[in-house]
């Protein structure tokens, strides 16, 4: 039991010059390919401690990737940079010791009971009474009564409660989620961001990947990858206004059929249908009205202007990224 | 008509994937093949339960030309195969308990000469009879060389006595055979030790084949690699359980050994514990490297069965070792079920020592070793 406990703070973070942020994550030029595909390209970026950082991209874009390899479980091709203020090239048992990673899929022994799964942690960390730390960890979950239930007959919602409670009990500096709401009920999302928020406000970083727009809300700064490449970053209003995009939303009857009709014209370079409405959206002024003025002899068509939304910004970034990766 | 043509079309399109999925999955493929390749080879060329040319030790304290004749005539019925020619009776003992020979034969001092006077002296034969077949055979062929040629040839003819007829002659000299060990010929004396090995072979690589892939196949593998844990930790702490359980195993089937089936403890208890420990861990340590390799827990069954495979048709304990054509002999070297087997059978039959194992503690050892190496080597510490 005398585990080796890295100290972490014998590595003290480099000051960079003209610069006082304490960054938690700060990474340059992350490249990383199986075999003859390259999942992530040239990847930079920037966490502030005791912040909540959201990772958005489509299926298949390289946010797992980039997380096994800010946590060390993947070796970047390219690239360097630091976890914690440690080197995420030569340093990664010394980082894990300060990192919880909730996988995308549950990965607690399905097996063990709940409460042997959080002595089973608290124990390959090093946490001096391993049956308290469980304990502690299993009133905070609010999993009392359950202590002695296999992890694997749990609800998917204590499923994934269990696993964030598993992940910070270890007490980490930084938590790095993957997916941790995918198929969990809008209550216990609810709780699930509470959580998160209350762990920030204690100073934890958090990085954490999701798909739903509403989540990415909840972040202090997002960014936004796919097909490898970090396409935007920054606040939610800052990547809306970043985009430099003009909407209008169109009301009328087939809004299937319309939005086909719309996707050919030129000037329109965005839309999707939402409802019985049609968002429609470009990033030239003139040349969107100008398409719109098209229409204006359908009288069954109501037109209003809209500002766009981040998901229109993120359709029109995957558009975009495309068009370029072709 | 109709619906029987829809059934049809349903059954081949189950067919079509069935061998979609079979040609994908290489290891279940490749043991389609090479299980029945491998015991065509194995059961065709290898085994044999006839042995022959069998390894034979000589003590000779004399050196007549009748007493080279004679050997000469043994190694001419084929059982037999002089490999050793030990000058005391200590060095003999230790060649049939380490068992590098099977059979020891003796010619007393003055045979020669005790033949000329027609006191009809006796060559003393000690067999190894740990595994009854394959001395059976051989010391009945013995038995004819006296009757049929060398009654017939030289010895007989020259060297009888005066005046007297060939026919009611004693024979010139005879065998005295001494079936040692097991001179009852019981078959449970050789095989219920040599469970031992085999039980232990398949349990314990069963156990730590499917240790590493079940946690790749469940998802825990990831958050394992992503604890401050290393390899060789996860490695030991995987092992160790199974160890005691090995342990326990053993001392289960010995205990029965004893109480049910009288197999005899002539030599040191303590000295089997350790060596069954390090056939232990170096069965651990393959299961362990098989894990590694495999994808998912099927093959890391289907890997288990292609290994045991040759370890329990090769290794004699189904078949005699010295049977068996000198490649399969060297590649059941390369077995640890066969190492260990020469040490059970040794130390509970025959008393071995651990100078008389030497060779094979020497060859287990380093089977462990190299399964350690490779088995941390192939443990991938990253994800990559």
């Amino acid at each position: 039991m005398s585990a080796h406990r890295e100290p972490v703070e014998a590595v003290p973070l480099e000051p960079r010059p003209g610069r006082d942020v304490d960054y938690a994550i700060d990474v340059q030029g992350l490249s990383k390919s199986f075999g003859p595909n390259r999942v992530v390209r040239d990847l930079s970026m920037r966490v502030k401690r005791g912040q909540i950082y959201g990772f958005l991209g489509p299926n298949g874009s390289g946010k797992t990737t980039t997380i096994r390899m800010l946590c060390g479980l993947l070796t970047p091709d390219e690239g360097h940079g630091t976890c914690l203020g440690m080197d995420i090239l030569t340093q990664g048992r010394a980082i894990r010791r300060h990192v919880g990673y909730m996988t995308q899929k549950f990965s607690l022994y399905a097996d063990l009971s709940v409460q042997e799964n959080l002595e089973f942690i608290a124990r390959i960390y090093g946490v001096p009474d391993a049956k308290k730390a469980a304990g502690e960890a299993i009133a905070s979950l609010g999993l009392e009564g359950r202590e002695r239930q296999l992890a694997g007959d749990l609800s998917g919602g204590w499923k994934q409660r269990l696993a964030l409670g598993a992940c910070i009990l270890p007490k980490p500096q930084l938590l790095l989620l993957d997916e941790p709401t995918a198929g969990v009920d809008p209550k216990a999302r609810r709780e699930f961001w509470a959580q998160i928020h209350d762990l920030a406000a204690a100073g934890v970083t958090v990085l954490v990947s999701t798909h739903y727009m509403d989540e990415a809300e909840r972040c202090h700064e997002i960014a936004y990858i796919a097909y490898g490449e970090l396409l935007a970053q920054g606040t939610v209003e800052e990547v809306v206004a970043g985009s430099a995009l003009h909407m209008w939303r169109v009301t009328g009857p087939d809004p299937a059929g319309l939005a086909r009709e719309l996707m050919e014209v030129p000037g329109i370079e965005l839309v999707a249908p939402f409802g019985t409405s049609v968002h429609v959206g470009g990033r030239d002024r003139a040349a969107l009205e100008l398409a719109i003025a098209r229409f204006a002899a359908r009288e069954e068509l109501v037109w209003r202007p809209d500002s766009p939304n981040l998901e229109d910004v993120f359709i029109d970034l995957i558009n975009r990224s495309r068009d370029n990766f072709r | 008509m109709n619906g029987v043509a829809a059934s049809l079309r349903r059954i081949g399109a189950m067919i079509r994937k069935e061998f979609i999925q079979l040609m994908r999955d290489r290891v279940s493929f490749a043991s389609m093949v090479s299980i029945p390749l491998l015991q065509l080879i194995l059961f065709g060329y290898a085994i044999n339960t006839t042995p022959r040319h069998l390894p034979t030790a000589v003590l000779a304290y004399d050196q007549s030309s009748l007493a080279r004749s004679i050997l000469a005539a043994i190694e001419n019925t084929k059982y037999f195969s002089i490999i050793h020619h030990p000058v005391n009776e200590a060095e003999a003992e230790h060649l049939l308990r380490s068992g590098q020979v099977l059979f020891v034969v003796e010619i007393p001092a003055g045979f020669e000469r005790a033949v000329r006077r027609g006191e009809s002296p006796s060559l003393l034969v000690s067999a190894d009879a740990t595994d009854p077949v394959a001395s059976t055979s051989a010391l009945a062929a013995l038995g004819r060389l006296v009757e049929t040629s060398v009654r017939r040839e030289r010895f007989n003819v020259d060297d009888a006595p005066e005046g007297s007829g060939l026919e009611q002659a004693p024979p010139p000299f005879d065998f005295r055979t001494h079936p040692r060990y097991n001179p009852a010929a019981v078959t449970q004396l050789n095989i219920v030790p040599g469970l031992l090995g085999t039980i232990l072979t398949m349990t314990m690589l069963i156990f730590t084949a499917l240790s590493v892939t079940r946690e790749i196949e469940r998802g825990t593998m990831e958050t394992l690699l992503a604890m401050p844990i290393r390899p060789v930790e996860i490695m030991v702490g995987k092992i160790a359980p199974y160890v005691m359980v090995g342990a326990m195993q053993a001392a289960m089937i010995l205990g029965a050994a004893v109480l049910l089936f009288d197999v005899p403890v002539v030599g040191n208890l303590a000295l089997l514990t350790v060596l069954t420990g390090l056939f232990i861990l170096t069965n651990l340590s393959i299961g362990y490297t098989f894990s590694t390799l495999a994808q998912n827990q099927l093959q890391a069954v289907q890997m288990t069965f292609m290994y045991f495979l040759p370890n329990i048709l090769l290794s004699g304990f189904m078949f005699p070792f010295a049977g068996m054509p000198t490649w399969a002999q060297w590649i059941a070297e390369t077995l640890p079920l066969t190492h260990y087997l020469r040490m059970v059978r040794g130390i509970l039959l025959k008393g071995a020592t651990s100078a008389d194992l030497a060779q094979n503690i020497v060859g287990l050892s380093v089977i462990m070793l190299v399964a350690m190496v490779i088995a941390v080597k192939r443990f991938r510490q990253t994800l990559d």
